[in-house]
């Protein structure tokens, strides 16, 4: 225990640390920049939480070139706070407009909004804000605790370790796909494949470039995922008139009763606790924990007549899961380097961008990022909590701006933010090209998240692969054989995963479980 | 033969489309080598075969299990929302960010559901000022405010 306090006090350090700051051509000595950044972050987090329309994968990618100019540290607190800052105002829309702000609040519109229908708005907002922030401050722990063991043993991975282990954080990212598992596979496959486009690290052969110089380093990841997420969305919600009735009559008064106090305790730890573990998995996070919170608590509950018809634990559980999930899902990314879900791999290519090299070297070699990062994920929850009870009525305002006022500004910033990373028109063309496809892949059925994992790790994955064979002289059972039990755990874990996902009955279930999301 | 999911059906063509494009391209220009040294054809050619394979199994099963159809393609919003980013990056650099974002604004707000002028041209003065403001003055990117042609500029 000893370890993870001092560990955590490096970290306090950091975010509180004066540092000077430049800006419009002024510089100032101490500014607390790293909690501005933190603050920042929350702010536009829980911004586009409460918008529907705008994901956190579409703003991280927007303003991954901002992150050019800043520290790596300041950028990986803010991008972070977007995150997690989102699932707090998702609650928020999905309790008064009865409309997902994100995702991973689908299931708090069931009985958040049937509690802010009997009045009790009040309550059910502050029940998703007082679950989402003990949510955070254990899941911070969760992180301090796990992630330094991990890191250890990832130390020991050699490449044949790490390609079983890409395989399976792929599998698991399939299966939390929606929809057909064989397309989503094929979705993960086309992924790798786009990511080989450029110079081929091990020859030097520019491969599928087509004579064009633009392509000789590769396709930016920034330029995909804002055209398959920002672009794609923009045009889908074109597609349909709008209509958004806002709930604001009253928000009533927000104290919880007594009675919600009680009935809300065992939905937070229980959600919490799911959330918690749903996160660390390869293709967790957020959105899967929230369902799988729900569902647990509609079960276990001596309340589960009432849900759906405004129950506080239908709030209370899944609303902390998401917010555990979003935060230990940077387990993964922090020790192995490995992304679990879209957002992460995000963070990898902003990691990248600072000319960090994720994995679990960062915790040993830049203990300051690491702990500070994990440091302001607790000061981040505190401030949304503080924050955001007296700001509601200020994101329901914004909650009745319309669309058309709003894409035109995430476009114009989106075009920026492509434009900026080579100075060059061919991104923004790129990103056009790559909205195309992401809207296409979603009218046949396709889920474009696997794409985006696939996307980060092919060219990881090749160079692991050709490492490993290289190693073992060509022989494919290095990957399997008792001498490598880790790479054979990875990968026996992976078959398991999808025989069980092929079986007819769990097939079912699982179609269930999305088709209760859409 | 009958198509019983289009969905899937074109999904399924899309992604034998691309696995083949991947195996034929890589087969021609680039070198295989061996399992123990891979050229750089070899991972492509792989993932390629496995994912015209795929394609395959979901072109098949589209002829035989039924599903949904393809949703209606919107082309205005596909068409305005494409082309005003284009117009952007090919604009920016001769035109300079103030035009380029007017041009961007406009052709993107004329593919909406409404468009109203007076909206859209309130809504690019603000938005000019904010991007110039933040982009160029606070985080400092390089992009020209001016268009070429004007020899001197006001601004910087």
């Amino acid at each position: 225990m000893d370890g993870i306090f001092s560990n955590l006090a490096i970290g306090f350090v950091e975010v509180f640390k004066l540092q000077p700051v430049t800006m419009w051509g002024m510089t100032l000595q101490h500014v607390p920049f790293n909690i501005i950044m933190c603050l920042i972050g929350c702010l536009l987090g829980t911004l586009i939480g409460v918008l529907p329309g705008i994901g956190p994968v579409a703003t991280i990618a927007m303003l991954l070139p901002v992150t050019f100019n800043l520290s790596p540290i300041a950028a990986l607190i803010m991008l972070a706070g977007i995150y997690y800052g989102a699932q707090y105002g998702g609650s928020t829309t999905a309790i008064l407009v009865n409309i997902p702000g994100e995702s991973s609040s689908v299931v708090t519109c069931l009985d958040g909004y049937q509690m802010a229908r009997q009045g009790r708005a009040g309550p059910a907002l502050a029940t998703a804000a007082i679950g989402s922030f003990f949510a955070g401050c254990v899941s911070t722990l969760v992180v301090a605790m796990f992630a330094p063991p991990l890191a250890e043993v990832a130390l020991k991975f050699g490449p044949a370790e790490y390609f079983s282990l890409m395989v399976l954080g792929l599998v698991a990212a399939v299966v939390l796909a929606h929809g057909s598992l064989v397309k989503a596979i094929a979705m993960v496959i086309l992924g790798l494949l786009l990511g080989l486009v450029g110079t081929d690290v091990n020859s030097g052969v520019l491969r599928f470039a087509f004579g064009i110089s633009e392509l000789a380093d590769g396709i930016g990841f920034v330029t995909v995922a804002m055209g398959m997420f920002g672009i794609c969305e923009i045009i889908a919600n074109l597609e349909q008139k709008e209509h958004r009735e806002v709930f604001t009559s009253s928000v009533g008064k927000m104290m919880p009763s007594k009675e919600d106090w009680k009935r809300m305790v065992m939905p937070i730890i229980r959600g919490t606790a799911l959330g918690s573990a749903l996160g660390i998995l390869p293709g967790g996070g957020a959105l899967l924990a929230s369902f799988g919170a729900y569902t647990l608590e509609k079960k276990v509950s001596k309340y589960s007549h009432e849900f759906g018809k405004g129950a506080i634990e239908g709030v209370a559980a899944p609303e902390s899961a998401n917010n555990a999930g979003a935060q230990t899902s940077f387990i993964p990314l922090l020790t192995l380097g490995i992304p679990s879900n879209a957002v992460m791999a995000l963070m990898i290519g902003a990691m990248m961008i600072q000319g960090i090299a994720p994995g679990p070297q960062v915790m040993t070699e830049r203990p300051q990022l690491f702990w500070g990062m994990i440091c302001s994920m607790w000061v981040g929850n505190l401030m949304l909590v503080i924050l955001n009870l007296p700001l509601i009525g200020m994101w329901i305002k914004l909650l009745s701006v319309p669309y058309r006022y709003l894409y035109p500004s995430i476009l114009l910033f989106m075009a920026i933010g492509v434009f900026s990373i080579s100075n060059q028109p061919f991104d923004c063309f790129l990103m056009a090209v790559f909205g195309l496809l992401g809207y296409v892949c979603v009218k046949l059925g396709c889920e474009p998240a696997p794409l985006i994992l696939g996307f980060i790790l092919g060219p990881l994955m090749e160079e692991n692969l050709r490492r490993a064979m290289l190693l073992s002289r060509g022989d494919p059972w290095v990957f399997i054989s008792p001498s490598k039990p880790i790479s054979m755990g990875f990968l026996l874990a992976s078959v398991a995963l999808l025989v069980i996902i092929a079986a007819p009955a769990l097939r079912k279930k699982r179609e269930e479980v999305f088709v209760e999301e859409t | 033969m009958k198509i019983k999911s289009p969905q899937d059906f074109w999904a399924g063509l899309m992604f034998i489309a691309f696995g083949l494009f991947f195996v034929v391209v890589a087969l021609k220009f680039y070198q295989m080598g061996s399992s123990v040294r891979m050229g750089p054809a070899y991972f492509p050619v792989v993932l390629g075969g496995l994912l015209a394979t795929l394609g395959t199994i979901v072109l098949v099963n589209s002829l035989v299990l039924a599903g949904p159809a393809v949703a209606k393609f919107h082309f205005r919003p596909l068409l305005f929302i494409a082309a005003s980013s284009l117009a952007f990056a090919y604009l920016l650099k001769p035109l300079g960010l103030p035009l380029a974002s007017i041009a961007l604004i406009f052709i993107c707000a004329y593919g909406g559901h409404e468009f109203r002028w007076k909206e859209v041209a309130i809504m690019s003065v603000v938005l000019v000022i904010f991007s110039v403001l933040v982009f160029v003055e606070g985080l400092a990117l390089p992009f020209p405010i001016c268009p070429d042609f004007i020899e001197v500029c006001p601004i910087r």
